[in-house]
């Protein structure tokens, strides 16, 4: 089950450049939640700061509270753990070229020790059959490396991979961006079923997908969070002016 | 709409001069530029261009030259002795007639096989690897994960620049420092420790032989097995080390999931050219082994390996059988590290430029 995040007076730096600057949100538990705005305006470096992979950083630096359900995640907890309960998919897919699909998707698990094979079995096809993919793999699981599907479908058992350690966040990183068309709207429907398993923090270029997936909105720009609402009124009805010329294409 | 405008002009710029452009091309080329007559000028270049190339194909053909030349000499010059011991030169073992000894190197009763040196080179460079593998990767995953970044490039280019230390010199320190240390400390360690193995008996209070000669070899080869691991390391894409982290994985696991895993052929390949160089490694292993032509189990015995045995009795060969079975071994030396070195290059390309890689 998915649980909700408490985003308060959240800030963070790369070096001097400071690219989220007070940004106070709440994430429903069980929702997708799209972010927009234009390139560099700190919406992936806000997701990044939800598992903390924004330290990972040497010359970042982040200050504020997360909270993710009731774990205070900057002070009650270590990186490892958070990371345990917060899958994230990346931009590029990025499966492990070395590691057959059922190594990919069990990765996870058997890095921290979990070693059980017919559970590791089940909970493999689950995932995969979860992110859509069992029956274009379930043939070559063990024979074929990561490295060897289709762009989309690498994206697809990227977020398998995510699935398998049972998360209850998901955050996706622009996951569609390198994708077809025909991927792009096989990976939304994916978010559009997994949202009633995992809560879901997606960031987007494209509008359309955010109004598609998401049951709210968030809008950045340069390091602030301009305005958060539900999607049907940010693309309706914005109270914000800045979010309206994005949304119409005048800038961005 | 504002799109539309730019496109009716572009239209008409086309079609203007099929009506009435008939003016301008021909002013032009009444009149050529100055660019243009100057670039007339200059003819096609063939010449240049065809002398160009011959002599880049003479250049690389001379590398080629100078490689089938050596082998040319080697082959010729190891006749005798190829024809006198056949291929049983290389694992033979005979029996004095005299003495009743058996032995392996009698330059006096022209009895010669190369087993001994093989053994000795054998030894000699994969203890050299045991020491030098798990150093030289602790130093690159040192180099490239865990290193503040200053100190990265001071580090990188101290550990390289043992690399440029001419060998002699690593044989002069062994044999004034390493030696004597490995005679009083450590040899009688070993001997009370692990005499029961075998492998370490006191039968040689010298310090020289196989353990010494692994320890310079070893030192000797960790620059390039290091710079070579952390370039492969440095390869493999930052999305895969995120991709770990984002399981939940500690530095460690990350190390070894997301890098070592991705890199490990070019690792292999580092280490089989750290192979390749311990196995031609003259100088310093001439100071050090000992240079005798017996194989024995302990590792603190003395013994020669393939250069060295040539380093040692070229110079002083006792006739033509002696010197054709010298040069026969350095031909089976020069195969060798080709086949080891050329292995090692491919496995390392493969990681590093060679193979196009899927995952970002």
């Amino acid at each position: 089950m998915g649980v909700g995040i408490e985003v308060q007076n959240l800030n963070a730096w790369y070096g001097s450049n400071h690219t989220l600057q007070d940004i106070c949100l709440n994430i429903s538990a069980n929702q997708a939640t799209a972010l927009i705005g234009p390139s560099g305006c700190g919406k992936s470096t806000f997701v990044r700061c939800i598992n903390r992979m924004h330290e990972t950083n040497p010359i970042a630096r982040v200050t504020g509270t997360v909270r993710i359900g009731d774990v205070d995640i900057y002070k009650d907890a270590k990186p490892v753990e958070i990371r345990r309960r917060v899958g994230m998919v990346f931009q590029r897919p990025n499966p492990f070229p070395t590691m057959s699909i059922y190594d990919n998707v069990a990765a996870g698990l058997k890095l921290n020790g979990y070693s059980n094979r017919r559970a590791l079995d089940e909970i493999v096809e689950k995932s995969l059959r979860n992110s859509a993919l069992w029956d274009e793999v379930k043939d070559d699981l063990r024979k074929k490396s990561g490295a060897s599907l289709s762009g989309g479908q690498q994206q697809r058992l990227c977020i398998a991979r995510a699935l398998a350690v049972d998360p209850e966040v998901l955050l996706m990183d622009e996951p569609a961006s390198a994708l077809d068309p025909v991927s792009t709207s096989k990976i939304e429907d994916l978010i559009f079923q997994l949202k009633a398993q995992y809560t879901i923090v997606i960031v987007t270029h494209n509008m359309q997908q955010a109004a598609r997936v998401a049951e709210q909105t968030g809008f950045f720009l340069n390091g602030r969070m301009v305005e958060f609402d539900t999607t049907h009124k940010i693309f309706t009805n914005p109270s914000d002016k800045r979010t309206e010329d994005y949304i119409t294409g005048r800038f961005g | 709409m504002s799109a539309a405008p730019p496109e009716i002009r572009v239209n008409t710029e086309m079609a203007a001069p099929q009506q009435a452009g008939s003016g301008d091309p021909a002013a032009k080329s009444a009149e050529p530029s100055e660019v243009r007559k100057y670039l007339l000028s200059r003819g096609n270049s063939a010449f240049g261009d065809r002398a160009f190339h011959v002599l880049m194909v003479l250049c690389s053909l001379t590398i080629f030259g100078i490689v089938a030349l050596i082998v040319w000499q080697l082959v010729l010059r190891s006749q005798m002795s190829w024809h006198a011991f056949g291929l049983k030169f290389f694992f033979q073992r005979f029996t004095d007639p005299d003495t009743h000894r058996s032995s392996f190197w009698d330059p006096i009763g022209q009895q010669f096989s190369a087993l001994p040196f093989i053994f000795g080179t054998l030894v000699s460079s994969f203890l050299a690897l045991l020491l030098a593998v798990p150093l030289a990767v602790g130093t690159a995953v040192f180099l490239t994960e865990m290193c503040p970044k200053i100190l990265r490039g001071p580090l990188a280019f101290l550990t390289e620049l043992l690399a440029a230390i001419p060998s002699v010199i690593y044989g002069l320190w062994a044999v004034f420092i390493l030696i004597p240390q490995l005679r009083e400390h450590v040899n009688p360690f070993l001997i009370s420790k692990f005499g029961w193995s075998g492998l370490f008996d006191d039968t040689n209070p010298t310090g020289l032989g196989f353990v010494a000669s692994g320890i310079i070899l070893a030192i000797m080869i960790l620059p390039i097995i290091s710079s070579l691991t952390r370039e492969v390391m440095t390869a493999v894409p930052h999305s895969q080390r995120e991709a770990v982290l984002a399981l939940g994985a500690t530095r460690w696991e990350m190390i070894r999931m997301g890098v070592l895993r991705n890199a490990r052929i070019g690792i292999v390949g580092a280490v089989i050219l750290g192979l390749g160089r311990a196995l031609g490694e003259t100088m310093a292993v001439t100071m050090v082994i000992g240079n005798s032509a017996e194989i024995h189990k302990s590792l603190l015995s003395n013994g020669a390996s393939m250069a060295s045995v040539i380093a040692n009795e070229f110079a002083e060969a006792v006739g033509d059988m002696h010197l054709s079975a010298l040069i026969e071994i350095g031909l089976a030396l020069f195969l060798v590290t080709i086949v080891v070195n050329a292995l090692a290059r491919v496995l390392v390309w493969a990681v590093t430029g060679g193979a196009p890689r899927q995952a970002h």
